[in-house]
């Protein structure tokens, strides 16, 4: 399934060299996975590579990277079969291509998004409405943000029931999926296996700022996506509509995760510029660069907009915030953001896997 | 680089900043010459992965209890009895105060390996293995001030009487003179330098591999036994193994060990067996075979498994040859199809009952009649595809080296050397004079870097 085999192949052929040494088994989830094969399918690498976090322990620890002839680089290898498995599994086919362009992608999401949004705001403006609505109308925002939500999610869809074939996922059950819930809670993966946290911005010294960035970031994003559905539930449950008080359940949501996920994507983003990245996929640094970009703007602008009640410029700020929600909407099965639900699929997996081990 | 060190310490492996981090924990000021490009840096150390340790109850990632005694008489069985047994107590007994000193200095363990569960209640597991264990100690030598240099070779030291003057190395082109108040000498053994090893062992000793480093050609140890430093050991004693023939000539590693000889029979190029492979179970074994096979014409051994083999130990580095018949093996391996025939025949003919066959236990499933013998897990070898391994001697570090005392301290002419201490595989002779205990070897440097570091820091306070 994958587009470049050769990617897969050198994968494979690191992964038999860690699996002859062994000396990583206690840093994360992917040596374990590894150390109870003696061989790997191509299933076996793409699963392998969907479970790395690419916390680099195993690289800096490695005694036969680069100039040694083995020329090990797990990190990387890892990281470009998981870009190109995400490739090769996005549906429809034809938007593949925009993982290679994530950068471009978001640019011009966030340009039509906002100029779509503002020009729809200035044409249909209503005639009542308070706050955002004075703006444009709830039928309007659900008419354009139903679609733009319920369809990547659909198209997600396909892609993981290919991943879960790919990588010969049995049975869902429950209890994997929590194991799996739990381990991407805590990010237990970017913990080092010591609890010392994971190598990326400096070398080999062990620190947690990948792990918390990446907390504010998850939690941040969740409390966001809780503080729409809270809002939403108050409207159709209880007729409450929006604007809402600084009390109520959406702000006390929705400004917390706000504050979270421009500390988090702007804390990544800042590590981002201090990592190795050959120790990454190269080529996809870019894109992964703007998608963090693209979630604190998401961020920042909700609260900015917030900041801005009752004032003009929320005839403006309304289409940017919402441009870039959609964007980011349009985009997940194609960008940085479809490793979550991947990652999600492959810590189930392993799950799975360590569930059959012990039984 | 504006003040002179207190201090030089030589090698960049366990030993060696063992000795920095305790020397500059006493105050000194401290200089590390580690002769590799920093990618290399560790010595031998960057290969390693466990930590034999003494103790009382478990203990970080021990379980159980392992005393002085059974360490001890471990290390007797090994070395047939040709061990220092006041400073192999010595190490053994301090090995417990290290284990949490290690950890407290940034060190991390792991459970035992999966694998390796026969280890888990003697030898400690770096997360990592050893490159991470250098990595850690780097960082804490560096934040306490100890200065580091890559690429610094130390070329002489200039004995006069019983001090070290003064020490030349090179470093960025350059050649620099030090005179420091106190010197330890932790540089490995000479098992690089194949010249040397040649004049040990005879040309034989061209074809073998080095497990380790390329970098410790045993120039300081030269130079200081030029100089009448008191030597230990023979130099034809070294920690060797019998690895995969296909290994690089350096640092290959763990990767390239094969832990099949318990489960083959391994023939020499006339394809004929020379050594019992089920003698006792490969982590007490594995040890022996580097001299076995080096006692073979052309230095080189086959180990010849069947299908109902393949699955019973780790993986290597490199995939065995396949074959479906013997002479096909042969073929592909370079041996006599009809002597390997013959060879495996009358093994096969020499097996009986096999109902008891245990692959992680000794199950005295052996041959009868058959010289040398098979003692266990002596099954036929009849069930195509039939697999083989090329073997070669792997040499991971020599035993001729400098004497010390319980102090760590050399000595030349029967007086201790004022200012010169010596630590790990350099001095590792003095207590080691034959055989190898898997994890022992980071624990003579733990406990003799440490040792050294205290010493020389006192020494230098002092003056």
């Amino acid at each position: 399934m994958q587009t470049q085999p050769d990617l897969i192949a050198e994968a494979r052929r690191q992964a038999e060299i860690c699996n002859a040494c062994r000396y990583c088994e206690g840093y994360c989830s992917v040596f374990p996975a590894l150390h109870a094969e003696r061989a790997f399918s191509d299933g076996d690498i793409t699963q392998l590579a969907n479970l790395c976090h690419n916390c680099r322990g195993c690289y800096y620890a490695c005694q036969y990277t680069a100039p040694h002839e083995f020329d090990l680089n797990l990190p990387r290898a890892l990281a470009e079969v998981r870009q190109d498995s995400w490739k090769a599994l996005a549906w429809p086919r034809g938007f593949a291509a925009l993982f290679d362009r994530a950068g471009v992608a978001i640019a011009a999401g966030l340009v039509l998004g906002f100029a779509v949004l503002f020009a729809l705001a200035q044409a249909v403006r209503p005639t009542g409405g308070e706050g955002f609505y004075a703006y444009m109308s709830h039928g309007l925002m659900v008419a354009i943000f139903t679609p733009a939500f319920l369809l990547p999610l659909a198209a997600l869809a396909v892609s993981l029931r290919g991943y879960w074939r790919t990588v010969e996922g049995g049975a869902l059950r429950l209890s994997d999926i929590a194991a799996a819930c739990r381990s991407a809670g805590r990010m237990k993966n970017l913990d080092g296996g010591h609890g010392d946290g994971c190598n990326f911005e400096d070398e080999d010294r062990f620190t947690h700022a990948r792990r918390h960035f990446h907390q504010a970031t998850l939690y941040g994003f969740l409390l966001c996506f809780a503080s729409t559905s809270s809002g939403t539930i108050l409207h159709y449950g209880f007729g409450l509509e929006a604007p809402y008080a600084w009390y109520s359940l959406p702000k006390l949501l929705g400004v917390p995760g706000g504050i979270l996920l421009c500390l988090g994507t702007g804390g990544l983003a800042w590590l981002k510029t201090k990592a190795d990245p050959d120790l990454g996929a190269r080529a996809a640094w870019g894109g992964e660069m703007a998608f963090v970009l693209l979630l604190f703007a998401v961020g920042a602008s909700g609260l900015i907009l917030y900041a801005a009640t009752g004032l003009a410029a929320v005839g403006w700020l309304l289409p940017l915030h919402l441009g870039t929600v959609l964007t980011l909407f349009l985009l997940t099965p194609y960008s940085k953001m479809a490793h979550g639900f991947y990652r999600m699929a492959a810590l189930t997996r392993d799950a799975a896997r360590k569930r059959e081990a012990a039984a | 680089m504006t003040t002179d060190p207190d201090i030089v310490v030589i090698g960049g492996g366990n030993a060696a900043l063992c000795a920095a981090i305790e020397a500059a924990e006493a105050g000194a000021r401290v200089r590390i010459l580690e002769a590799a490009p920093k990618p290399y840096r560790g010595g031998n150390s960057r290969h390693t992965r466990n930590f034999r340790c003494m103790h009382h109850g478990p203990l970080g990632p021990l379980v159980d209890s392992y005393t002085e005694e059974e360490y001890f008489a471990d290390l007797m069985k090994v070395t047939g009895g040709e061990t220092d047994e006041d400073l192999a107590r010595l190490a053994i007994r301090a090995s417990e105060d290290c284990l949490p000193w290690m950890e407290s200095h940034g060190v991390r363990f792991q459970p035992s390996l999966s694998g390796t569960l026969s280890l888990a209640r003697t030898n400690a597991f770096f997360l990592g293995g050893g490159k991470g264990l250098v990595n850690a100690y780097y960082r804490t030598a560096e934040a306490l001030g100890v200065e580091v240099l890559y690429e610094a070779e130390v070329t002489h030291l200039e004995r006069e009487d019983d001090r070290i003057t003064w020490l030349d190395y090179t470093h960025e082109g350059q050649s620099h003179r030090l005179s420091p108040k106190s010197v330890v000498v932790a540089a490995g053994g000479f098992q690089a330098d194949t010249d040397w090893l040649a004049r040990a062992w005879g040309p034989a000793a061209k074809n073998f591999l080095i497990r380790g480093t390329p970098y410790n050609r045993g120039v300081v140890l030269a130079d200081l036994l030029d100089q009448g430093v008191e030597q230990v050991g023979d130099p034809t004693q070294c920690h060797a193994v019998a690895i995969d023939g296909r290994a690089p000539k350096f640092d290959g590693g763990i990767v390239t060990r094969l832990d099949c000889v318990p489960f083959s029979i391994v023939v020499n190029k006339e394809a004929e067996r020379f050594y019992d492979e089920g003698e006792d179970v490969w982590p007490k074994r594995y040890a022996i075979w580097g001299r076995l096979v080096a006692a073979q014409p052309d230095q080189v051994g086959y180990v010849i498994i069947d299908s109902k083999s393949l699955k019973l130990f780790m993986p290597s580095v490199f995939p065995p040859i396949e074959a479906d018949t013997l002479e096909e093996l042969a073929g592909k391996m370079g041996l006599p199809p009809d002597k390997l025939r013959a060879t495996v025949e009358g093994f096969n003919a020499a097996c009986g009952d096999t109902s008891g066959f245990h692959p992680t236990e000794l199950d005295g499933v052996a041959t009868t009649g058959l010289t040398p013998p098979k003692t266990n897990w002596a099954r036929p070898i009849n069930q195509p595809p039939f697999y083989g391994y090329s073997l070669r001697t792997g040499v991971t570090f020599t035993y001729l080296g400098l004497k010390v005392d319980a102090r760590a301290q050399c000595t030349a002419g029967n007086r201790p050397v004022s200012n010169l201490w010596a630590a790990g595989e350099t001095m590792a002779g003095s207590i080691l004079g034959q055989g190898y205990l898997a994890g022992f070897g980071m624990t003579i440097g733990t406990v003799f870097g440490r040792i050294a570091g205290k010493e020389a820091a006192a020494h230098a306070n002092a003056t």
